[in-house]
Protein backbone atom coordinates (compact mmCIF):
# COMPACT_ATOMS: atom_id res chain seq x y z
CA UNK A 1 0.00 0.00 0.00
CA UNK A 2 1.59 3.29 -1.18
CA UNK A 3 2.06 5.85 1.79
CA UNK A 4 -0.20 8.74 1.84
CA UNK A 5 1.45 11.54 2.25
CA UNK A 6 -0.19 14.20 4.92
CA UNK A 7 0.94 17.61 3.59
CA UNK A 8 2.34 18.80 7.51
CA UNK A 9 1.07 22.79 8.09
CA UNK A 10 2.23 24.60 10.74
CA UNK A 11 0.02 25.38 13.79
CA UNK A 12 1.52 28.85 14.21
CA UNK A 13 -0.66 31.89 13.97
CA UNK A 14 -0.31 34.95 12.96
CA UNK A 15 -0.79 37.04 15.87
CA UNK A 16 -0.56 40.37 14.65
CA UNK A 17 -4.57 40.91 14.09
CA UNK A 18 -5.20 39.81 17.40
CA UNK A 19 -2.16 41.64 19.39
CA UNK A 20 -3.79 45.09 17.14
CA UNK A 21 -7.43 44.16 18.62
CA UNK A 22 -5.68 43.63 22.18
CA UNK A 23 -3.98 46.81 22.05
CA UNK A 24 -6.58 48.58 20.61
CA UNK A 25 -9.76 47.56 22.96
CA UNK A 26 -7.14 48.33 25.96
CA UNK A 27 -6.47 51.67 24.39
CA UNK A 28 -10.25 52.13 24.15
CA UNK A 29 -10.98 51.45 27.53
CA UNK A 30 -8.03 53.58 29.50
CA UNK A 31 -9.23 56.89 27.18
CA UNK A 32 -13.02 55.94 27.96
CA UNK A 33 -12.58 56.02 31.98
CA UNK A 34 -12.75 58.97 33.70
CA UNK A 35 -10.24 59.52 35.46
CA UNK A 36 -11.52 60.23 39.30
CA UNK A 37 -10.13 63.31 40.74
CA UNK A 38 -8.22 62.20 44.37
CA UNK A 39 -10.77 63.15 47.35
CA UNK A 40 -9.53 65.74 49.49
CA UNK A 41 -12.05 64.06 52.09
CA UNK A 42 -12.18 60.73 52.78
CA UNK A 43 -15.87 59.78 52.71
CA UNK A 44 -16.84 56.37 52.04
CA UNK A 45 -20.46 56.36 51.15
CA UNK A 46 -23.36 53.69 52.16
CA UNK A 47 -24.37 50.95 49.62
CA UNK A 48 -27.86 50.86 47.89
CA UNK A 49 -29.30 48.93 44.90
CA UNK A 50 -30.05 51.90 43.31
CA UNK A 51 -28.76 51.82 39.98
CA UNK A 52 -29.33 55.40 38.78
CA UNK A 53 -25.73 57.39 38.19
CA UNK A 54 -25.12 60.01 39.78
CA UNK A 55 -24.72 63.41 37.96
CA UNK A 56 -21.56 64.95 37.32
CA UNK A 57 -22.50 68.91 37.70
CA UNK A 58 -23.25 68.91 41.07
CA UNK A 59 -24.00 70.84 44.43
CA UNK A 60 -22.83 68.36 46.94
CA UNK A 61 -23.18 68.08 50.81
CA UNK A 62 -20.69 65.98 52.00
CA UNK A 63 -21.08 64.53 55.61
CA UNK A 64 -17.82 63.27 57.01
CA UNK A 65 -17.37 60.66 59.78
CA UNK A 66 -16.41 63.55 62.54
CA UNK A 67 -19.69 65.21 61.51
CA UNK A 68 -17.90 68.02 59.20
CA UNK A 69 -20.35 69.63 56.51
CA UNK A 70 -18.87 70.30 53.77
CA UNK A 71 -20.72 72.03 50.09
CA UNK A 72 -19.15 71.76 46.87
CA UNK A 73 -20.95 73.83 43.93
CA UNK A 74 -20.03 72.23 41.23
CA UNK A 75 -21.47 73.94 38.60
CA UNK A 76 -19.03 76.52 37.70
CA UNK A 77 -21.56 78.85 36.07
CA UNK A 78 -23.89 79.00 38.86
CA UNK A 79 -20.92 79.28 41.55
CA UNK A 80 -19.90 82.77 41.51
CA UNK A 81 -23.88 83.95 42.09
CA UNK A 82 -24.00 81.60 44.82
CA UNK A 83 -21.02 82.65 46.65
CA UNK A 84 -22.06 86.58 45.91
CA UNK A 85 -25.44 86.17 47.37
CA UNK A 86 -23.95 84.31 50.42
CA UNK A 87 -21.49 87.19 50.84
CA UNK A 88 -24.12 89.24 50.65
CA UNK A 89 -27.30 88.16 52.61
CA UNK A 90 -25.03 87.35 55.45
CA UNK A 91 -23.08 90.90 54.92
CA UNK A 92 -19.32 88.98 55.24
CA UNK A 93 -18.16 92.21 53.70
CA UNK A 94 -15.34 90.17 51.40
CA UNK A 95 -13.45 92.35 48.96
CA UNK A 96 -12.52 90.94 45.57
CA UNK A 97 -9.65 89.41 46.19
CA UNK A 98 -11.17 87.62 49.16
CA UNK A 99 -13.96 86.44 46.58
CA UNK A 100 -11.76 85.09 44.39
CA UNK A 101 -9.90 83.09 46.65
CA UNK A 102 -13.22 81.54 47.97
CA UNK A 103 -14.39 80.75 44.79
CA UNK A 104 -11.40 78.76 43.76
CA UNK A 105 -11.93 76.16 46.87
CA UNK A 106 -13.21 73.17 46.07
CA UNK A 107 -14.44 72.87 49.29
CA UNK A 108 -16.81 75.25 51.73
CA UNK A 109 -16.66 74.06 55.35
CA UNK A 110 -15.79 77.05 57.25
CA UNK A 111 -18.84 78.94 59.65
CA UNK A 112 -19.54 82.51 58.28
CA UNK A 113 -17.09 84.32 61.03
CA UNK A 114 -14.21 82.49 59.86
CA UNK A 115 -14.51 83.00 56.20
CA UNK A 116 -13.43 86.75 56.30
CA UNK A 117 -10.21 86.16 58.17
CA UNK A 118 -9.50 82.84 56.61
CA UNK A 119 -9.88 84.25 52.90
CA UNK A 120 -8.10 87.44 53.66
CA UNK A 121 -4.71 85.28 55.06
CA UNK A 122 -2.30 83.78 52.20
CA UNK A 123 -2.13 80.25 53.74
CA UNK A 124 -4.48 77.78 51.93
CA UNK A 125 -6.19 75.41 54.93
CA UNK A 126 -7.01 71.99 53.44
CA UNK A 127 -10.59 70.66 53.66
CA UNK A 128 -9.29 68.46 56.48
CA UNK A 129 -7.97 71.04 58.88
CA UNK A 130 -11.44 73.38 58.28
CA UNK A 131 -13.94 73.11 60.58
CA UNK A 132 -17.54 72.64 58.87
CA UNK A 133 -20.26 74.69 57.96
CA UNK A 134 -22.21 75.04 61.15
CA UNK A 135 -25.44 72.79 60.68
CA UNK A 136 -26.90 73.27 64.49
CA UNK A 137 -30.64 74.28 64.74
CA UNK A 138 -30.16 77.22 66.58
CA UNK A 139 -27.38 78.55 63.60
CA UNK A 140 -28.08 76.29 60.40
CA UNK A 141 -25.72 78.19 58.32
CA UNK A 142 -25.90 75.21 55.87
CA UNK A 143 -29.93 76.51 55.41
CA UNK A 144 -27.95 79.74 54.52
CA UNK A 145 -25.90 78.22 51.68
CA UNK A 146 -29.08 76.22 50.43
CA UNK A 147 -30.87 79.63 50.23
CA UNK A 148 -28.13 81.39 48.34
CA UNK A 149 -28.01 78.32 46.28
CA UNK A 150 -31.94 78.84 45.45
CA UNK A 151 -31.66 82.33 45.21
CA UNK A 152 -28.67 81.93 42.29
CA UNK A 153 -31.30 79.15 40.32
CA UNK A 154 -34.34 81.12 40.80
CA UNK A 155 -37.06 80.52 37.49
CA UNK A 156 -36.43 78.30 35.31
CA UNK A 157 -32.92 76.90 36.50
CA UNK A 158 -35.04 75.53 39.20
CA UNK A 159 -35.68 72.23 37.46
CA UNK A 160 -31.99 71.62 36.65
CA UNK A 161 -31.01 72.45 40.17
CA UNK A 162 -33.48 69.61 41.25
CA UNK A 163 -31.12 66.95 39.60
CA UNK A 164 -28.08 68.25 40.93
CA UNK A 165 -29.10 68.23 44.53
CA UNK A 166 -26.34 65.87 46.05
CA UNK A 167 -26.02 64.62 49.67
CA UNK A 168 -22.80 62.32 50.06
CA UNK A 169 -22.12 61.15 53.86
CA UNK A 170 -19.61 58.29 55.81
CA UNK A 171 -21.31 55.53 56.69
CA UNK A 172 -19.96 56.19 60.01
CA UNK A 173 -21.55 59.81 60.22
CA UNK A 174 -24.33 59.88 63.01
CA UNK A 175 -27.84 60.56 62.32
CA UNK A 176 -28.12 63.54 63.88
CA UNK A 177 -26.13 65.83 61.21
CA UNK A 178 -27.94 63.89 58.49
CA UNK A 179 -31.04 65.01 59.93
CA UNK A 180 -29.73 68.40 59.90
CA UNK A 181 -28.97 68.88 56.70
CA UNK A 182 -32.09 67.52 55.64
CA UNK A 183 -33.89 69.76 58.14
CA UNK A 184 -31.27 72.52 55.85
CA UNK A 185 -32.82 71.38 52.68
CA UNK A 186 -36.87 71.23 53.64
CA UNK A 187 -36.22 75.24 55.15
CA UNK A 188 -35.40 76.07 52.00
CA UNK A 189 -38.56 74.21 50.14
CA UNK A 190 -36.25 71.83 49.23
CA UNK A 191 -38.25 68.32 49.12
CA UNK A 192 -35.95 66.20 46.60
CA UNK A 193 -32.49 65.81 46.43
CA UNK A 194 -30.17 62.63 46.01
CA UNK A 195 -27.82 60.58 48.34
CA UNK A 196 -24.48 59.47 47.00
CA UNK A 197 -24.30 55.57 46.85
CA UNK A 198 -22.13 52.60 46.03
CA UNK A 199 -24.52 50.58 43.41
CA UNK A 200 -25.31 46.91 45.58
CA UNK A 201 -26.61 43.96 43.39
CA UNK A 202 -30.29 43.47 43.87
CA UNK A 203 -30.56 40.41 46.09
CA UNK A 204 -31.72 36.90 44.71
CA UNK A 205 -35.07 36.19 45.39
CA UNK A 206 -36.14 39.46 46.68
CA UNK A 207 -38.99 41.02 45.89
CA UNK A 208 -37.54 44.01 44.00
CA UNK A 209 -35.78 41.16 41.76
CA UNK A 210 -39.12 39.79 40.77
CA UNK A 211 -40.07 43.35 39.93
CA UNK A 212 -39.92 43.78 35.88
CA UNK A 213 -37.11 45.56 34.76
CA UNK A 214 -38.27 49.50 34.27
CA UNK B 1 6.89 30.28 22.59
CA UNK B 2 9.66 32.62 21.55
CA UNK B 3 11.17 30.83 19.14
CA UNK B 4 11.72 32.45 15.86
CA UNK B 5 9.47 31.40 13.07
CA UNK B 6 11.77 29.85 10.27
CA UNK B 7 9.77 27.61 8.83
CA UNK B 8 7.82 29.43 6.39
CA UNK B 9 11.14 31.15 4.78
CA UNK B 10 11.45 27.90 2.36
CA UNK B 11 11.53 29.24 -1.05
CA UNK B 12 12.71 27.56 -4.20
CA UNK B 13 13.72 24.31 -3.54
CA UNK B 14 17.74 23.58 -4.34
CA UNK B 15 19.09 20.29 -4.91
CA UNK B 16 21.35 18.77 -2.10
CA UNK B 17 24.27 20.14 -1.52
CA UNK B 18 24.08 23.54 -3.03
CA UNK B 19 24.66 25.75 -0.36
CA UNK B 20 21.77 28.43 0.44
CA UNK B 21 22.55 31.89 2.22
CA UNK B 22 20.63 31.45 5.50
CA UNK B 23 17.51 34.24 5.45
CA UNK B 24 15.90 34.61 9.03
CA UNK B 25 12.61 35.67 9.38
CA UNK B 26 11.62 39.09 10.67
CA UNK B 27 8.31 37.11 12.13
CA UNK B 28 8.06 37.28 15.63
CA UNK B 29 5.54 35.51 17.83
CA UNK B 30 2.59 37.77 19.14
CA UNK B 31 1.17 35.42 21.37
CA UNK B 32 2.77 36.75 24.74
CA UNK B 33 2.25 40.36 23.20
CA UNK B 34 -1.51 39.43 22.60
CA UNK B 35 -1.57 37.81 25.99
CA UNK B 36 -0.62 40.87 27.96
CA UNK B 37 -2.28 43.06 26.04
CA UNK B 38 -6.18 40.94 27.08
CA UNK B 39 -4.52 41.09 30.90
CA UNK B 40 -4.02 44.62 30.86
CA UNK B 41 -8.03 44.73 29.27
CA UNK B 42 -9.09 42.16 31.81
CA UNK B 43 -7.97 44.56 34.32
CA UNK B 44 -9.12 47.34 33.55
CA UNK B 45 -12.58 46.47 32.78
CA UNK B 46 -12.61 45.08 36.50
CA UNK B 47 -11.03 47.93 37.83
CA UNK B 48 -13.14 50.76 36.70
CA UNK B 49 -16.43 48.97 37.08
CA UNK B 50 -16.05 48.70 41.12
CA UNK B 51 -16.15 52.18 42.01
CA UNK B 52 -19.03 53.53 40.14
CA UNK B 53 -21.08 55.97 42.59
CA UNK B 54 -24.52 55.68 41.77
CA UNK B 55 -27.58 57.95 43.09
CA UNK B 56 -30.47 57.30 45.22
CA UNK B 57 -33.55 59.09 45.42
CA UNK B 58 -34.78 61.21 48.73
CA UNK B 59 -38.17 62.31 48.78
CA UNK B 60 -38.86 64.43 52.33
CA UNK B 61 -42.33 65.11 53.18
CA UNK B 62 -43.88 68.67 53.82
CA UNK B 63 -43.83 69.50 57.39
CA UNK B 64 -46.23 72.01 57.59
CA UNK B 65 -49.28 70.41 55.74
CA UNK B 66 -50.65 67.99 58.76
CA UNK B 67 -54.03 67.63 57.12
CA UNK B 68 -52.48 65.24 54.29
CA UNK B 69 -50.80 63.41 56.97
CA UNK B 70 -52.37 60.24 57.00
CA UNK B 71 -53.63 58.44 59.38
CA UNK B 72 -52.29 55.03 60.07
CA UNK B 73 -54.06 52.19 61.30
CA UNK B 74 -52.50 50.33 64.09
CA UNK B 75 -53.26 47.20 62.25
CA UNK B 76 -50.77 47.71 59.74
CA UNK B 77 -48.05 49.92 60.97
CA UNK B 78 -44.99 48.77 61.84
CA UNK B 79 -42.47 50.85 63.55
CA UNK B 80 -38.48 50.63 62.97
CA UNK B 81 -36.15 51.89 64.69
CA UNK B 82 -32.46 52.18 64.53
CA UNK B 83 -30.02 51.82 67.19
CA UNK B 84 -26.65 52.30 68.44
CA UNK B 85 -24.40 49.74 66.82
CA UNK B 86 -26.49 48.78 63.85
CA UNK B 87 -29.38 47.21 65.76
CA UNK B 88 -32.43 47.64 64.84
CA UNK B 89 -35.76 47.39 67.05
CA UNK B 90 -39.31 47.29 65.68
CA UNK B 91 -42.76 46.57 67.22
CA UNK B 92 -46.23 46.54 65.19
CA UNK B 93 -48.56 48.90 65.74
CA UNK B 94 -48.82 50.47 69.54
CA UNK B 95 -47.09 49.93 72.61
CA UNK B 96 -49.34 48.83 75.15
CA UNK B 97 -48.01 49.74 78.94
CA UNK B 98 -47.95 46.17 80.31
CA UNK B 99 -47.08 44.13 77.00
CA UNK B 100 -44.14 46.19 76.40
CA UNK B 101 -41.54 43.87 77.12
CA UNK B 102 -43.42 41.19 74.18
CA UNK B 103 -43.70 43.30 71.98
CA UNK B 104 -41.07 45.46 71.56
CA UNK B 105 -38.31 43.40 69.76
CA UNK B 106 -34.71 43.99 68.82
CA UNK B 107 -33.48 42.38 65.54
CA UNK B 108 -30.71 43.34 63.03
CA UNK B 109 -30.31 44.39 59.58
CA UNK B 110 -29.91 40.61 58.48
CA UNK B 111 -33.28 39.91 60.05
CA UNK B 112 -35.39 42.63 58.98
CA UNK B 113 -35.36 42.25 55.40
CA UNK B 114 -37.86 39.24 56.59
CA UNK B 115 -39.54 40.63 58.89
CA UNK B 116 -40.54 43.79 56.72
CA UNK B 117 -41.53 41.12 53.86
CA UNK B 118 -43.63 39.04 56.14
CA UNK B 119 -45.43 42.72 57.36
CA UNK B 120 -46.03 43.38 53.45
CA UNK B 121 -47.21 39.95 52.70
CA UNK B 122 -49.55 39.79 56.17
CA UNK B 123 -51.24 43.30 55.47
CA UNK B 124 -53.60 44.61 52.67
CA UNK B 125 -51.73 47.21 51.00
CA UNK B 126 -54.06 50.02 51.75
CA UNK B 127 -53.23 49.69 55.72
CA UNK B 128 -49.49 48.86 55.26
CA UNK B 129 -47.26 51.69 56.58
CA UNK B 130 -43.59 51.25 58.23
CA UNK B 131 -42.55 54.37 60.20
CA UNK B 132 -38.98 54.54 60.24
CA UNK B 133 -37.51 56.14 63.21
CA UNK B 134 -33.65 56.68 64.01
CA UNK B 135 -31.93 56.87 67.28
CA UNK B 136 -29.22 59.66 67.38
CA UNK B 137 -27.04 56.91 68.22
CA UNK B 138 -27.72 55.30 64.50
CA UNK B 139 -25.74 56.08 61.66
CA UNK B 140 -26.04 57.84 58.47
CA UNK B 141 -25.46 54.13 56.96
CA UNK B 142 -27.98 52.77 58.93
CA UNK B 143 -30.67 55.41 57.34
CA UNK B 144 -29.58 55.12 54.33
CA UNK B 145 -29.50 50.79 54.53
CA UNK B 146 -33.53 50.93 55.99
CA UNK B 147 -34.23 53.19 53.04
CA UNK B 148 -32.53 50.72 51.13
CA UNK B 149 -34.22 47.71 52.33
CA UNK B 150 -37.47 49.24 51.62
CA UNK B 151 -36.91 49.56 47.75
CA UNK B 152 -35.60 45.79 48.24
CA UNK B 153 -38.54 44.39 49.78
CA UNK B 154 -40.59 46.79 46.93
CA UNK B 155 -42.71 48.65 49.08
CA UNK B 156 -44.45 51.04 47.42
CA UNK B 157 -43.45 54.67 48.32
CA UNK B 158 -45.96 56.89 50.15
CA UNK B 159 -45.81 53.08 52.69
CA UNK B 160 -43.17 53.96 54.47
CA UNK B 161 -41.98 57.46 56.63
CA UNK B 162 -39.33 58.41 58.71
CA UNK B 163 -40.26 60.27 61.83
CA UNK B 164 -38.59 61.87 64.60
CA UNK B 165 -38.22 59.77 67.29
CA UNK B 166 -40.24 59.95 70.71
CA UNK B 167 -38.86 60.24 74.16
CA UNK B 168 -40.68 56.97 74.81
CA UNK B 169 -38.64 55.08 71.75
CA UNK B 170 -35.28 56.74 73.11
CA UNK B 171 -35.94 55.45 76.71
CA UNK B 172 -36.84 52.05 75.63
CA UNK B 173 -34.20 52.05 73.57
CA UNK B 174 -31.94 52.85 76.24
CA UNK B 175 -33.23 50.12 78.57
CA UNK B 176 -32.57 47.62 76.21
CA UNK B 177 -29.38 48.33 74.88
CA UNK B 178 -28.33 48.68 78.87
CA UNK B 179 -29.85 45.46 78.89
CA UNK B 180 -27.63 43.74 75.95
CA UNK B 181 -24.64 45.51 76.93
CA UNK B 182 -24.74 47.65 73.61
CA UNK B 183 -22.24 51.02 73.96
Amino acid sequence: MPKVKIPRKSTNVDMTAMCDVAFLLLTFFILATKQKPPEVLAVTPPSSVSSKAAPDKSILVTMTADGKVFLTLGDETKKNAVIDDFNKTKALGLTGAELAKLKKSEFIGLPANKLKSAMASNLVIAPTAMDGIPTDSTNNELSDWIRSVTNAYAGEDQKALEKMLLVKGDNAALYPIFKQVKQAFKKNQIFKFRIVTNSEDIPQGSELAKQPAN
Amino acid sequence: MAEMDTSSGGGHKKGPGVKKSKKLSTRVDLTPMVDLGFLLITFFVFTTTMSQATAMNMNEPKDDDIENQKKVKESGAMTILLGRGNQVYYYYGELHADKISEEFKSTNFKEIRKLILGKKQSTPIDDLMYIIKSDSASTFKNSIDILDEMSINAVPPGHYAEVDITETDRLLIQKTEEANGIK
